[in-house]
């Protein structure tokens, strides 16, 4: 008995040690590819140079340090954001096709920050990395209270997401009003960053994103055990002792500071919240948090950075918007997971 | 200390403020088996939701061995009281031991892993209701009766002082019905597990429990042993039973009797009775029966089921009043049935009646 236990133990070890690290493979190598293409050819020796040395030509260094790197470290940590976001909200809700971009959070904080970045420009003239995140936030906040609201009143699953879905469609109808009458200054990024990109950050947003949402990540990461009992039920989690109100309200502040943040610096990115964990759970073959956090993590970053590597290189010089790539892969995997679903029903 | 290891006082129970039990006084000891009684949507799961803390009282508090369980955390009481729930398990793609797991959640770390004594008590849960073999199966995967095992085996994991149960036999077939409340019966008798729980089978309530209440809509109707609560009467106003009756000593239920004048006498015995009993009464056909001792097995149907039953004391003699009463209901029928009883020194009046049946040229043996 305890000696069958301990095979099957061991397998499923070797399991997750293979899973993490083809992960961690797959994330340095798109990393180092992702870094050594572009419209301008630098070999690997060169960039090697530039980022430990520091030493090339000045247009190089520019390219490499203000172009590529805020770029890559954008896609793979907020794009882990996005997963990580994605998870929290299928366990809040127990529903494995919520997601930020379905239920309309990101929609929310795109509308939010739109209007803060149009009257921040129009009269004091700046916009700070953290109005944005706080626009971004207080959005993805109100957007997740309207959900809350109809998943009170409507139980049914599939309400959810029809919920969902309108909020996105009045988020960005009022988005695309307000762009229409921003100045014409504005416009150009405004519109771009609303379809969703990594492009243009710069070290400071880099800097401030990513502390956010690796803090975020280890904040959940400790959270990782109500997580797992919350996925149970509420009943039997609290049965276990977890004081279910005060997680529930963690577990949406939680979710909603990482779609904000996301979103506040990329715009509103499609599928990555539902296809990431959910391919995650099909390689561990478990859905345990304290491994399926981290994978989530590791996955989405590379899944981004995948997605924008084709975003750019696909028909460079014309950039594709992530939304546009992210769908593209994410979608066959939201689909056949409902089809797989379904059929496991009946 | 209270005599008492669980106990509610003065305890109103409802759902937004609105009270739908009110005056619940439950007193049990340690290792006793307390069993809620009651017609579908009498409130049984709302007062077992409240004991465990997943609904709020209206007013009055609980006590587990003295300590208010109101003014517990969850986590205290999560290390006191465990619970198998009839809602179902969420979680996706869960193996049985992950699920048992859980279980040992109030005692874990913060990333909640656990430790080598942890396993084992996982797998001695597992062993305790027989689901070690399932340990790696998909939760999802297996049917109704492991499933409450395997939750069961969550609950005992959990090393609960109290286990509280809401309907654990519904959807099981017989055989997993015993097997349960077998389990339940040697935790409580062998490890001194206090078990609450509902049921509808009230002819297992009343083997398996110690106490039995008695859920009538807004009131608690009986709170006592199963001897103070399985009465005809009460368990027949409890439930409202108006077509057929429950037999209170084995337990089991019978349809209502046929109506209408008999126009058959059915004389039995030892038993040979209760399948003739029986199909008189599928096909609607009213009888009499007799002469019956009373402690015959047969007279516990044919009261029940024959439109008159002449019965004699037992071990008696049978008198005249018995023998001139069964007499006068042969006449009136058209037919007499014997389905073969033996006969001895007391009951040898039945050969007569037999007879008398026979010079009527109304006799059928079977």
């Amino acid at each position: 008995m305890n000696e069958l236990a301990t095979n099957h133990t061991g397998a499923r070890r070797a399991r997750y040690l293979a899973v993490f690290i083809c992960l961690i493979a797959a994330f340095a190598v798109l990393t180092v590819w992702n870094i050594n293409s572009g419209s301008v050819n630098i070999s690997v020796s060169k960039i090697a140079r530039i980022i430990f040395l520091r030493q090339g030509n000045d247009t190089e260094i520019d390219i490499i340090w203000t172009l590529r790197m805020p770029r890559i470290i954008t896609s793979a940590v907020l794009g882990g954001g996005l997963a990580l976001a994605g998870f929290l909200m299928q366990t809040f809700f127990g529903n494995p096709i919520a997601g930020p971009f379905v239920l309309g959070i990101s929609s929310g904080s795109k509308l939010f920050v739109a209007l803060t970045m149009i009257l921040a420009l129009r009269f004091v003239s700046y916009v700070s990395s953290w109005m944005m995140i706080l626009a971004a936030f207080v959005g993805a906040l109100i957007a997740m209270g309207f959900v809350l609201l109809a998943a009170k009143s409507i139980k049914q699953m599939s309400m959810l997401l029809v919920a969902g879905i309108m909020i996105n469609y009045i988020c960005s109808a009022i988005t695309e009003f307000m762009i229409t009458f921003a100045q014409d200054s504005d416009i150009v990024n405004l519109h771009n960053w609303s379809l969703g990109s990594f492009s243009g950050i710069k070290w400071s947003g880099v800097r401030v994103s990513s502390a956010i949402i690796i803090i975020s990540l280890i904040v959940v990461f400790l959270m990782a055990k109500p997580i797992g009992a919350y996925q149970m039920g509420e009943s039997y989690a609290q049965s276990m002792g977890v004081n279910v109100k005060r997680f529930r309200v963690v577990l949406i502040f939680m979710s909603s500071l990482i779609a904000g943040c996301v979103t506040a610096y990329a715009g509103p990115i499609s599928f990555v919240g539902i296809a990431v964990p959910h391919l995650i759970k099909m390689l561990l073959k478990t859905a345990k948090p304290i491994l399926v956090i981290p994978a989530c993590f590791l996955g989405g970053g590379v899944f981004c950075m995948f997605c924008d590597y084709i975003a750019r290189t696909a028909f460079a010089p014309v950039e594709l918007s992530i939304s546009t790539v992210t769908a593209l892969f994410g979608a066959p995997v939201v689909i056949i997971m409902l089809i797989r679903r379904h059929s496991a029903k009946a | 200390m209270s005599e008492y290891y669980f106990r509610t006082s003065d305890l109103s129970v409802g759902y937004n403020g609105k009270t739908l039990i009110h005056d619940i006084e439950i007193n049990i000891r340690a290792g006793e088996i307390l069993t809620l009684i009651g017609p579908n949507g009498s409130g049984k799961s709302t007062i077992l939701k409240s004991i465990t803390k997943h609904l709020s009282v209206i007013r009055g508090d609980s006590f587990i061995a003295d300590a208010s369980v109101n003014s517990m955390s969850f986590k205290e009481l999560s290390q006191k009281l465990a619970v198998v729930l009839t809602e179902r398990i969420k979680g996706e793609l869960l193996t049985c031991y992950d699920v048992v797991a859980t279980g040992r959640y109030p005692y874990t770390n913060t990333l909640g892993l656990l430790g080598p004594e942890d396993r084992e008590k996982v797998y001695a849960a597992m062993r305790r209701v027989h689901a070690d073999e399932l340990a790696e199966k998909d939760f999802t995967a297996i049917s109704d009766g492991q499933r409450q095992r395997v939750l069961l085996a969550r609950a005992i994991c959990q090393e609960p002082e109290i286990i509280v149960l809401d309907e654990p036999t519904s959807f099981l077939d017989i055989r997993h019905k015993l097997e349960l409340l077998s389990i339940l019966r040697s935790m409580a008798k062998e490890k001194g597990i206090t078990v609450i729980m509902s049921l509808h089978e009230i002819d297992l309530a009343q083997k398996i429990s110690d106490k039995i209440m008695c859920v009538h809509g807004d009131i608690i109707s009986h709170f006592g042993t199963p001897d103070e609560i399985f009465h005809e009467d009460i368990i027949n106003e409890l439930y409202g039973i108006t077509a057929g009756t429950f037999n209170i000593a084995f337990g089991s239920v019978e349809l209502p009797r046929p109506e209408g004048e008999p126009e058959i006498f059915v004389i039995s015995g030892c038993g040979s009775g209760i399948n003739t009993f029986r199909r008189l009464q599928k096909e609607n056909r009213p009888f009499y029966a007799g002469i019956l001792y009373e402690n015959d097995i047969d007279c516990q149907v044919a009261r029940t089921l024959a439109a008159e039953t002449v019965t004699e004391a037992p071990f008696m003699p049978i008198s005249d009043a018995a023998y001139d009463r069964a007499l006068e209901l042969m006449k009136k029928c058209k037919s007499v049935i014997c389905t073969g009883v033996p006969l001895g020194e007391s009951n040898r009046r039945i050969r007569d009646l037999i007879e008398a049946a026979d010079s009527l040229g109304i006799l059928q043996r079977e």
